[in-house]
C-alpha cells in the first residue's frame, strides 16, 4: 500500500506494510537511523520524533496513523529548538554512549517550542519518558536550560 | 578482573601513508623479529598497525584500539598522543581499530575493552606513538633547513627554527618524515609540559552523537540486506522441539525459519516482517535441566551454603578464635540479585558472509574473541574475516562475552540467509538473554571487643563464576578462588586484625557475566553496609570508624576526607535529611561518596551524592566527572529497582516497565572532586559504581534506623 508522508519537509511515497511501526520505515526505508530503537514499547524514548509538532514514540505509531502528517527527526535541519539543543548538548558534552541521545533532544525540543523558560518540574515531567541508561540526567537538564537560555536571548 | 599488568611492550615503527603521510605504528617483539616490520599490509588507508597517522594535510587521525561505549577513550587517547605530537588539538580526529594483535591489551593478550583498563594500558603507548612521530616530524624539518633537530621545537603542529624564523607545517613533513628512521630513545614529555593531558577538553564523537550519524552497529546497512529476530529458547539449557514455520513463513517479506541451537530464526526483508514472523511461530521447546529452577530456591540454597565454610580466599590472623572471644557478635545476610546489563542499544550483530570471507559489523568490547568465534563458526581463514567495531549503545561488560553469543548466533543466520543479514535482538531477548550479573549472597560476621573495636570479620560469599571455562581462568582463578567473586574483600584494605574471606562458587544452568564494576558492585555493598551496622554497635561515627581502619592508606583516606568535607558530614543538615558514607577501592581508582536523602511526602527522595575520585593522573577532568555522574545514575538504578528473577526457569521480566531505570526526575545532584594526583592514571568507567549503594542505605539507616541488606529496596523500604 502506497503511503505518503512528509519527513524532515520533504514528501516520500513508500510501498510498505501499513502495520509497520514508523520507527522502522524510518530506519529501514528511508534510512534515517539517528531514531533509535530502544524498547519497542513506549518505555524509553529513544524513538522520539515529532508529528505535526508533537512528541511520539515511534516504535508505536504504525506508519498509517502518520498518512499526510509532518514527521520531524533528529536529521532535521533548520529547527529552531533542534539546532538551539544540539549546540547546548554539543557545549557542555551531555551524551556519554550517546545512543538515547537523539530521543532526548527531540523530546526535548517539544517543551522548548511550548514553555521559553522550563522550570526544573517542566523538564520532569515533559523527559521522564527518555531513558538514559548512562545516567546524563544531571547534564541533559542544564542543557535543557542553557538552550532555553539561548532561544530567549534571541541566538 | 584482576588488576592489569602493563605486560609485554611493543616496538615502534615507522611506514609511510598509502597516499601520503606519516604513519607510527607498533609492532611486538617476535614480528619485528620475523621481519614483519618491513611487510605491512595495508588496510583502507592506514596499516593494521598504525596508532596515528599524520596526512600531508595535515590531518591527524589517532586509531583507537578501544571501544567507545560513553566511558570517552576516542577523546582521551587522542589527548595523550596528541599531547607527545604537539598536534593543533582541532586537526585531531579518529578511527576505530580493525582487529590485529598489535591492538590487544598488553596485560590480557587480546583486544578488549573492559576492567577500567584502557588508559592505564595505552597511556604509555598513545604517548610513545606521538613522540615518535614528532621527533621524525622535527627531524625531517632541520635535514630540510641543515640545522640542529634540537634547535627546533613544535607548537600546534608546526615545527619552528626560532633562530631562523622558519616554521613548517607539520603536513608538509609528512612525506620526508616517513622516510626516516626512528631515533632509538625518544623521551616523553615531562608532565609540566603538557598542553591537552589534563584539560576538560570537549568529546570528539558530540557532534556525531547530537545530530543522529554516530554510527552503531544496528545504524549499519547494507545493500541487500536482510534482518533477523531470533524466538530463545525460554530457559537456559533447553532446545526447540518442533517448529511450525509455515504461519511464519506465509508473512509477506519472510524468507526463512532457521533453527540455530539458541533459538529458531525469522529472516525477513524487514525487522517488521521478522517480527511478525517470530510471533507467527509457533513452537515446542524441550526446556531441558533447568526448567525448575526459581529465584527463591536459589536464595534458599545459597543462604544454606552460606551457613558453612567455603574456599579460604584470605586469612589473616585467628578470625575464629577472635570472634569466639568477642564481647559482642553482629552476624547478619546480605543478599544481591541477577542483574541485566541492559544497554540502551539493544545486541545486534551485522554479518556480510560470502564464499571465502567475512565482514561483522558489532560494537562489541571483545575483539579477538568475537573475531575468533565467528571465523570458527563460519568455517573460514581468519585472515579472511574483517570484523568493523563501530560506537556501542552502552556496554558495561555485556558486549564483552567469552561465549560470543550474539556473534555466533548472528554468523550461524548469515551461514543459513546467503545474503548479508542484521541480527536484532528486541529489549525482551536482551533482557531474557543471560549474562548477568551473578545473583551473590553474603554473610558477614564481626566480632567487637568490650571497647567495641573489630577484633574479627568474616565474610563468607556465595556466588556463580563466570571465568570457570574461559581462558580468563589461568589469570583469574588462582587455587580455586575466582578474584572476580572476591575481589573488593578478600583485598581489602581495611586493617581487621583477624580476617576470613571465603567463598563457595556455585554451578547454576544461568549465565553470568561481568557487569560494569564486576565483583565490586556486590562486595562494596555488603562492607560498607556492614561497616556502617559495626559503626552504630559501637557507638562510633561512620566516617571516625573507616579513619581509624584505613590508617597508613592515604589514597583511600584522601577521597573519604575530601567527600565528608565537601558534603558537610558532621554539620547539621536540613530536619527530615540524613546523610550515608560509603569509600572503596577498586581498578586501582579511590572513589568516597557522601548520600544525602529525605523522605518527601513519604517517599525516598535522594537530593544529592558528593563524589571523591583518586584516578591517578586525570587526562581528561570532564570525563571523569562524567563517568561520576553517570554512576551515580547507575548505581541507583541497581539500588532501587533492578532484578532479575526466574520462576518454572524463565526470567520473569522483560523490559523497562518491570526492569526500570533511573529517570530524570528522580536523578539527584552530583558534586565530584578529583583528587590532585601523579600516580599512573587509573580507571573511571567502573570505579564509581561500588559506592553508591552503600551511600544510599547508610543514609536510609541514619534516618529510619532500618537497615537495608538486600538489592534492590523493597517498594516500603522506599516509603517512610
Ligand atoms: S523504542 Fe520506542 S519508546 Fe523505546
Ligand atoms: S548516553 Fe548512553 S544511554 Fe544515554
Amino acid at each position: 500500500m502506497a503511503i505518503e508522508l512528509n519527513v524532515n519537509g520533504e514528501k516520500r511515497t513508500l510501498d510498505v506494510d501499513p502495520s509497520t511501526p514508523l520507527l522502522w520505515v524510518l530506519r529501514e526505508t528511508l534510512e534515517l537511523t539517528g531514531t533509535k530503537f530502544g524498547c519497542g514499547a513506549a518505555q524509553c524514548g529513544a524513538c522520539t520524533v515529532h508529528l505535526d509538532g508533537h512528541a511520539v514514540r515511534s516504535c508505536v505509531v504504525p506508519v498509517s496513523a502518520v498518512a499526510g502528517k509532518k514527521v520531524t527527526t533528529i536529521e532535521v535541519s533548520g529547527n529552531r529548538e533542534v539546532s538551539a539543543l544540539q549546540k547546548a548538548w554539543t557545549a557542555i558534552d551531555v551524551p556519554q554512549c550517546g545512543y538515547c541521545q537523539p530521543g532526548q533532544i527531540m523530546s526535548a525540543a517539544v517543551l522548548l517550542a511550548e514553555t521559553t523558560t522550563p522550570s526544573d518540574s517542566d523538564i520532569d515531567a515533559c523527559m521522564s519518558g527518555n531513558v538514559c541508561r548512562c545516567a546524563t540526567y544531571v547534564r541533559i537538564r542544564s542543557a535543557i536550560h542553557d538552550a532555553a537560555a539561548s532561544l530567549k536571548g534571541g541566538k | 578482573m584482576g588488576a592489569p599488568s602493563i605486560g609485554r611492550r611493543r616496538f615502534l615503527q615507522v611506514s609511510a601513508a598509502l597516499g601520503g603521510g606519516l604513519l607510527i605504528g607498533f609492532v611486538w617483539p617476535e614480528s619485528a623479529r620475523a621481519g614483519a616490520s618491513t611487510a605491512l599490509l595495508p588496510e583502507g588507508d592506514f596499516a593494521p598497525n598504525a596508532f596515528v597517522r599524520i596526512a600531508t594535510d595535515g590531518r591527524v587521525t589517532v586509531i583507537i584500539n578501544k571501544s567507545e561505549m560513553g566511558q570517552g577513550p576516542t577523546t582521551s587517547l587522542c589527548m595523550l598522543l596528541a599531547d607527545e605530537l604537539d598536534a593543533d588539538w582541532p586537526k585531531v580526529g579518529f578511527e576505530f581499530a580493525p582487529v590485529d594483535p598489535v591492538y590487544a591489551h598488553p596485560g590480557f593478550g587480546i583486544q578488549m575493552t573492559g576492567g577500567s583498563t584502557s588508559t592505564f594500558a595505552m597511556s604509555i603507548p598513545m604517548r610513545q606513538a606521538g613522540a615518535a612521530a614528532r621527533a621524525l616530524l622535527v627531524q625531517a624539518a632541520a635535514n630540510a633547513w641543515h640545522v640542529e633537530a634540537s634547535a627546533c621545537r613544535t607548537e600546534k603542529s608546526f615545527v619552528i627554527h626560532d633562530a631562523s624564523g622558519r616554521r613548517s607545517a607539520y603536513g608538509d613533513l609528512a612525506d620526508a618524515a616517513a622516510r626516516l628512521t626512528l631515533p632509538a630513545d625518544v623521551p616523553l614529555k615531562d608532565p609540566k609540559d603538557f598542553r591537552l593531558i589534563g584539560k576538560p577538553l570537549k568529546r570528539l564523537d558530540t557532534p556525531d552523537k547530537v545530530n543522529g550519524t554516530a554510527v552503531f552497529a544496528i545504524d549499519v546497512h547494507l545493500p541487500g540486506m536482510l534482518t533477523a529476530l531470533v524466538a530463545h529458547v525460554p530457559v537456559f539449557g533447553g532446545k526447540a522441539k518442533r517448529i511450525d514455520s509455515a504461519a511464519a513463513l506465509a508473512i509477506p517479506g519472510v524468507k526463512q525459519v532457521v533453527d540455530v541451537g539458541s533459538g529458531v530464526a525469522v529472516i525477513a526483508s524487514s525487522f517488521w516482517a521478522a517480527k511478525k514472523g517470530r510471533d507467527a511461530l509457533k513452537l515446542e521447546w524441550d526446556l531441558g535441566p533447568n526448567a525448575g529452577m526459581s529465584s527463591a530456591g536459589l536464595r534458599a540454597q545459597y543462604k544454606k551454603l552460606a551457613e558453612g565454610p567455603g574456599m579460604v580466599a584470605r586469612e589473616d590472623g585467628d578470625p575464629k578464635g577472635a570472634m569466639n572471644s568477642a564481647a559482642q557478635v553482629l552476624d547478619v545476610e546480605y543478599e544481591l540479585p541477577y542483574l541485566a546489563h541492559a544497554p540502551m542499544e539493544p545486541l545486534n550483530c551485522v554479518v556480510d558472509l560470502r564464499a571465502d570471507s567475512m565482514e561483522i559489523w558489532a560494537g562489541t568490547q571483545f575483539q579477538t574473541v568475537d573475531h575468533a568465534a565467528a571465523s570458527a563458526t563460519a568455517g573460514l581463514d581468519p585472515q579472511k574475516v574483517k570484523l568493523h567495531t563501530t560506537f556501542l549503545g552502552g556496554g558495561f561488560g555485556r558486549r564483552a562475552n567469552p561465549a560470543s553469543d550474539y556473534i555466533v548466533e548472528a554468523v550461524k543466520i548469515a551461514m543459513a540467509a546467503k545474503a548479508p543479514v542484521k541480527l536484532v535482538w528486541t529489549r525482551d531477548d536482551d533482557m531474557r538473554g543471560g549474562y548477568y550479573r551473578p545473583m551473590w549472597h553474603s554473610r558477614i560476621r564481626a566480632g567487637l571487643d568490650a571497647s567495641g573495636a573489630i577484633a574479627s570479620w568474616m565474610h563468607t560469599i556465595v556466588g556463580q563464576s563466570f571465568i570457570v571455562g574461559t581462558p580468563f581462568e589461568p589469570f583469574i582463578i588462582k587455587d580455586g578462588i575466582d578474584g572476580t567473586s572476591v575481589e573488593g574483600s578478600a583485598d581489602t584494605d581495611y586493617a581487621f586484625p583477624n580476617l576470613q574471606v571465603d567463598l563457595h562458587t556455585t554451578t547454576v544452568g544461568v549465565p553470568t557475566l561481568w557487569w560494569r564494576s564486576v565483583g565490586h558492585s556486590h562486595t562494596a555493598f555488603v562492607i560498607e553496609s556492614f561497616l556502617d551496622e559495626v559503626a552504630h554497635a559501637s557507638k562510633t561515627d561512620p566516617l571516625e570508624l573507616r579513619r581509624k581502619l584505613l590508617a597508613g592508606k592515604p589514597r583511600n583516606l584522601g577521597v573519604l576526607e575530601l567527600a565528608a568535607e565537601k558534603a558537610g558530614w558532621g554539620t547539621p543538615l536540613q530536619h527530615g535529611h540524613a546523610r550515608g558514607i560509603a569509600v572503596h577501592h577498586s581498578f586501582e581508582s579511590y572513589v568516597a561518596a557522601v548520600a544525602e536523602i529525605s523522605f518527601e511526602g513519604g517517599r525516598l527522595r535522594v537530593h544529592k551524592y558528593t563524589v571523591a575520585v583518586d584516578c591517578g593522573r586525570v587526562v581528561n577532568p570532564d570525563t571523569v566527572q562524567a563517568q561520576l555522574q553517570g554512576a551515580v545514575g547507575f548505581g541507583l538504578t541497581a539500588t532501587l529497582y533492578s532484578a532479575i528473577t526466574l520462576e518454572a526457569g524463565r526470567v520473569v521480566q522483560s523490559n523497562f516497565h518491570d526492569y526500570k531505570m533511573l529517570r530524570v526526575q528522580e536523578m539527584p545532584q552530583v558534586e565530584v572532586h578529583i583528587m590532585p594526583s601523579e600516580e599512573p592514571s587509573t580507571g573511571i568507567g567502573e570505579p564509581g559504581v561500588p559506592v553508591m549503594a552503600p551511600a544510599l542505605c547508610n543514609a536510609i539507616f541514619a534516618l529510619t534506623g532500618k537497615r537495608l541488606r538486600n538489592l534492590p529496596l523493597r517498594e516500603e523500604d522506599l516509603r517512610s
